[in-house]
């Protein structure tokens, strides 16, 4: 008989032992020394082997007493997921790595736009999912220790006077809590990968490995008598009998199968402590071959465990009673060390694992926002980290502590099979992440919501038995009475297995509501981003996201870096990134691919969500920018929309132009008018004043004058005096008329007066003379309008047709014709007209007929234009004739604006 | 042999104010009244001075003059323009086509015959 002491005394040898391994592996990665056995495809295998715990190794012989072959489906389920490696886990392990993905917590939140909240949640489930698994093994190690201390082998009696199960189960945990902490976090540098736990924990499998099957070896040749023998009582048994439950197969192996993938010791050491993808080439064939080792050996101790050990014997822990009950002491060491060292490697990885998530996601997160200073203060934060994670080591190893005191232990197989329950919860929304563009992070919660409370309700409660955490009525009845909320027969669908039960419906209901959601919700921009890198995997080269340039500056980033990553590996890293840009200091260029490696280094110490929020902290509000121009890229309508707005707006800012355009043209012509009409007011002013200036110097010098002479010259001045006057009046004139100023003086009266007066004054004085031919009925129609301002029209037209008619025998006809309420009246002469060039200036300002002197500015026809548009009438000249011909017209009744009005108001009454 | 002067002017008026004052100083003046045949006239002339008004029905003074400085046998002949509209932008105009004495209208007689003199002195 061993010795509990004896039996302490090796445990703490051994864990001495594994200790120095771990050591040895540590100093040798630092040194870059051991490669190739570190990050050999074998120890990566045998660092899966964490999958069998002590539940494997002394629960798969009591599951096989109990269940028959049903033990199988617990390795059936990962072997399937190794040997179809090539869909999911590649693809897991390569976004892990990519990622820096530091647990399955983290890869979900990553996943999911990088959101704290859903990896609080997974965490939390984690952690609720796994403390059973960790209860399990305090369980198993009590159990095992409590056996050597029974005086009946094989009969369990928890009251043995020399030993205290739970003051064991305390020392063991507190033990395990220690070892944890001392393998797990004794690394200042927390983004490296942890070699020494990896090679202690393959060490452990070829431990409990060996031990197993030695134990294997001793039942068939030792105990059976050889392999026929064992065969024959394999025949006897009831175990190869036993049917299998279809239902039940199915469930477990999927569930195993989701487990393996799930369970956060396996994401540790499968994906986050993975060196090398290829390895999992090798993996896929090596590791269901270390199953198959591990339960090759099952059945023979179970049944024969059976057969030997008196009835009422734990089968759980047949593993251990056999050899002691056949007296072999060294094997039951052995096999004790073999059930340690599974228990042990278990806890280790899984507390690891779950002390990262506590840590990255729920005490980082606290502290950092508690501290409040933002993430550039100085001071190195690694002591936080650190400390933060051997906080949660033994809150969680206290949880299962607590657990085990609380649920006072079940059969092992059960609890392990609750455990992965609660953590294959996480699998539809890992899945659909890594398959499925349209996942969003509200469907993964509210799916991963629904198949935990599920879970509990159906699993977990229940597993504290009828009475336990759950009354008995609940279980007959249902929650608050309703028939269709009983927990083992949900919706009234009674009969199940409890277990099929559970697991059908946590994962069916889960998977459904994550789908529905995640189809009736909307991803936000990260979100989709961060999906799109994740499900095309293959070309995750580009960068996850990209923060926009330069608002942070090199300095703080390395302030914040060198206090996750420590000075020397921030410098190192910063340094290299300086030359990878071809740059010759100590700091980058903060662009965004920098800051993004930075964050993925970040992340791979404090989780991806955390590490976002420091940077973000530092680069400042500019992800909010990114986010707000991928909204406005989301609705592709609304850029449209813009698109055609802007449109819209450029026409008409365009049209605008074009009007100021046109209106710069115009003033510009107005400009250039007004140069022009300055410039001739200038010449018709200089000119009459040169001859009275010259002439009249001429009078005052000349002494010898002759009488003639003086009165011609006199004369001259005189004309040019009258010509400056009439030029001035023109003007004048013409300013009033142009600027609408002028009053007209209505008068009525017969056309025929106006013509007498205007022939009358046009042709006093006229040197040539100028027959006029009239037809005096058609002029007896009386007109009222300004008969002043209309002479003066008739007046410029007669002495025009005087001046310049070239006819020989000068005649000028003056046709009057009524139409309607106008008067039209043509003044046609018999010259040669004006030529078809210059009809259409003729009414211009200073237009004159060229070789005539001495005589108007130029300005007569536009004063009768002026006059003409006042009166309402018009005048114009009729083009198409051999003579001159002028038509003016002008109505009967000159009516204003102001009248035209009042008619108009008139009219409407 | 008295002095021979070609005086192009449309203003009869200032033709005849001209025509005084120059033939009291000695002048023989020849005037014209349009700017189409006075390149003709004064190559048939070829007077010891041209007296060019701007305005002209028919050709332009500076077209006159451009016509007349491009004959290597009136280069130098001495040319004086007269213009009512007396702008910057006139004279520069003129001084380009290579005008002898540019003009502003209205002129003092005196102003007039110095110019005149000082043109065709030796």
């Amino acid at each position: 008989m061993v010795s509990l002491n004896q039996l302490v005394a090796v445990c703490l040898l051994y864990v001495a032992g594994l200790f120095v391994v771990a050591f040895l592996a540590e100093r040798a990665a630092t040194r870059g020394q051991a490669g190739w056995l570190l990050r050999s495809p074998l120890v990566y295998t045998l660092s899966l082997s964490i999958y069998c715990t002590a539940w494997t190794f002394y629960g798969a012989v009591g599951y096989a007493a109990r269940s028959g072959l049903e033990y199988v489906t617990i390795y059936l389920g990962p072997s399937l997921v190794m040997i179809g490696w090539w869909w999911v886990l590649r693809r897991l392990v390569h976004i892990g790595r990519t990622q820096r993905v530091t647990s399955v917590a983290d890869l979900i939140s990553s996943r999911y736009g990088k959101s704290n909240t859903l990896a609080i949640v997974v965490t939390v489930m984690s952690v609720i999912g796994v403390t059973p698994y960790i209860a399990l093994q305090l369980q198993s190690v009590v159990l095992s220790l409590s056996i050597f201390a029974a005086p009946d082998v094989g009969l369990i009696t928890t009251d043995i006077p020399a030993f205290n199960a739970p003051q064991a189960a305390f020392w063991v945990a507190t033990g395990l809590a220690l070892f944890t902490v001392l393998f797990g976090t004794r690394n200042l540098n927390v983004n490296d990968r942890h070699p020494g736990v990896v090679i202690a924990v393959a060490v452990e499998a070829v431990v409990k490995l060996f031990a197993l099957i030695a134990v294997g070896v001793f039942v068939v040749w030792g105990l059976a008598g050889g392999l026929s023998e064992t065969m024959a009582r394999l025949d006897a048994s009831d175990i190869g009998t036993w049917q299998v439950q279809g239902g039940r197969w199915v469930a477990l192996t999927m569930l195993s199968a989701a487990a393996f993938l799930c369970l956060p010791r396996m994401f540790q050491v499968m994906v986050v402590e993975n060196d090398d993808e290829r390895h999992l080439q090798i993996a896929a064939w090596a590791f269901p071959l270390y199953l198959m080792l591990m339960s090759l050996f099952v059945v023979p101790i179970a049944v024969v465990g059976l057969d030997l050990l008196p009835a009422g014997s734990d089968p759980d822990l047949f593993v251990l009673s056999l050899p002691l009950s056949q007296g072999q002491n060294g094997l039951a060491m052995l096999a004790f060390l073999g059930g340690f060292s599974s228990a042990t490697s278990m806890v280790i990885v899984a507390t690891l694992a779950l002390s990262t998530m506590v840590s990255n996601h729920i005490v980082m997160p606290v502290w950092l926002s508690v501290q409040g200073e933002g993430a550039s203060q100085s001071g190195d934060v690694r002591h936080v980290i650190i400390l933060s994670r051997r906080l949660s080591i033994l809150l969680i190893i206290a949880l299962g502590f607590l657990y085990y005191r609380t649920s006072g232990g079940g059969a092992l197989a059960a609890i392990g099979t609750i455990s992965f329950g609660g953590v294959a919860q996480f699998l539809p929304a890992m899945l659909g992440g890594l398959f499925w563009r349209g996942a969003t992070r509200t469907g993964a919660l509210f799916g991963l919501g629904t198949g935990f409370a599920l879970w509990v309700f159906t699993m977990l409660l229940p597993s504290f038995g009828q009475g336990g955490a759950l009354s008995v009525a609940t279980f007959e009845q249902g929650l608050f009475g309703l028939g269709w909320l009983r927990p083992q027969a949900l919706f009234g669908i009674g009969g199940l297995d409890p277990t099929v039960h559970a697991v059908v419906w946590s994962l069916s209901l889960n998977t459904a509501v994550f789908v529905v959601v995640s189809l009736f919700t909307f991803p936000s921009p990260i979100e989709r981003l961060q999906g799109a890198q994740f499900v095309t995997v293959q070309d995750t080269a580009g960068p996850a996201r990209s923060w926009a340039a330069s608002v942070a500056g090199s300095e703080d980033l390395m302030i914040m870096a060198q206090r996750i990553l420590g000075a020397p590996e921030a410098q190192a890293f910063f340094q290299a990134e300086a030359r990878a840009q071809g740059r010759l200091g100590d700091f980058p260029e903060p662009t965004p691919t920098f800051v993004q490696a930075l964050e993925r280094e970040l992340a791979a110490s404090v989780g991806a969500a955390t590490a976002h929020a420091m940077v973000g902290q530092i680069v400042g509000g500019t992800s909010v920018s990114v986010q707000d121009l991928l909204a406005v890229a989301d609705e592709s309508a609304q850029m449209l929309e813009y698109s055609s707005q802007l449109e819209a707006k450029s026409n008409e800012l365009s049209a605008t132009a074009a009007e100021l355009r046109r209106a710069n043209e115009k003033l510009t012509q107005l400009s250039a008018q007004k140069d022009a009409f300055l410039s001739q007011i200038s010449h018709e002013l200089r000119t009459p004043m040169t001859s009275i200036r010259s002439f009249s110097e001429i009078l005052r010098d000349a002494t010898d004058m002759t009488g003639p002479d003086k009165t011609c010259y006199a004369s001259i001045i005189h004309t040019e005096t009258i010509r400056l006057t009439r030029l001035l009046d023109d003007l004048l004139d013409l300013s009033v008329l142009e600027n609408g100023q002028v009053s007209l003086h209505k008068r009525t009266s017969a056309l025929s007066d106006v013509l007498d007066l205007a022939v009358t004054t046009a042709l006093a004085g006229a040197a040539r003379p100028l027959r006029i031919h009239r037809n005096r009925a058609d002029e007896s129609v009386q007109l009222t309008t300004d008969l002043d301002r209309l002479a003066q029209v008739f007046i410029n037209l007669v002495a025009n047709a005087q001046k310049y008619c070239d006819a020989p025998d000068p005649a000028l006809v003056i046709a009057v014709t009524q139409r309607d309420d106008m008067l039209e009246i043509d003044f046609v002469d018999n010259g040669r007209g004006i030529d078809a060039e210059a009809q259409s200036v003729i009414f211009e300002k200073f237009y004159r007929i060229s070789g005539v002197a001495g005589v108007g500015a130029g300005l007569g026809l536009s004063i009768c234009r002026e006059i003409m548009t006042r009166l309402g009438g018009s005048i114009a000249y009729v083009s198409g004739r051999d003579e001159g011909a002028f038509r003016v017209l002008v109505p009967l009744q000159h009516v204003t604006d102001e009248m035209r009005q009042e008619a108009a108001i008139e009219g409407a009454i | 042999m008295s002095k021979h002067v070609v005086l192009v002017e449309d203003e009869l008026n200032i033709a005849e104010a001209i025509r005084f004052l120059l033939s009291q100083d000695g002048w023989r003046v020849e005037t014209l009244a349009n700017g189409d045949t006075a390149v003709d006239v004064i190559r048939k002339a070829s007077p010891d001075l041209v007296l060019l008004d701007v305005m002209l029905p028919g050709k332009s003074g500076f077209e006159i003059l451009h016509e007349l400085r491009s004959d290597p046998a009136f280069a130098a002949l001495p040319v004086m323009m007269l213009t009512a509209r007396g702008q910057a932008r006139d004279r520069e105009m003129a001084e380009k086509a290579g005008v002898s004495k540019f003009m502003t209208k209205p002129f003092s007689n005196t102003e007039m015959l110095n110019a005149v003199r000082e043109l065709t002195a030796p």
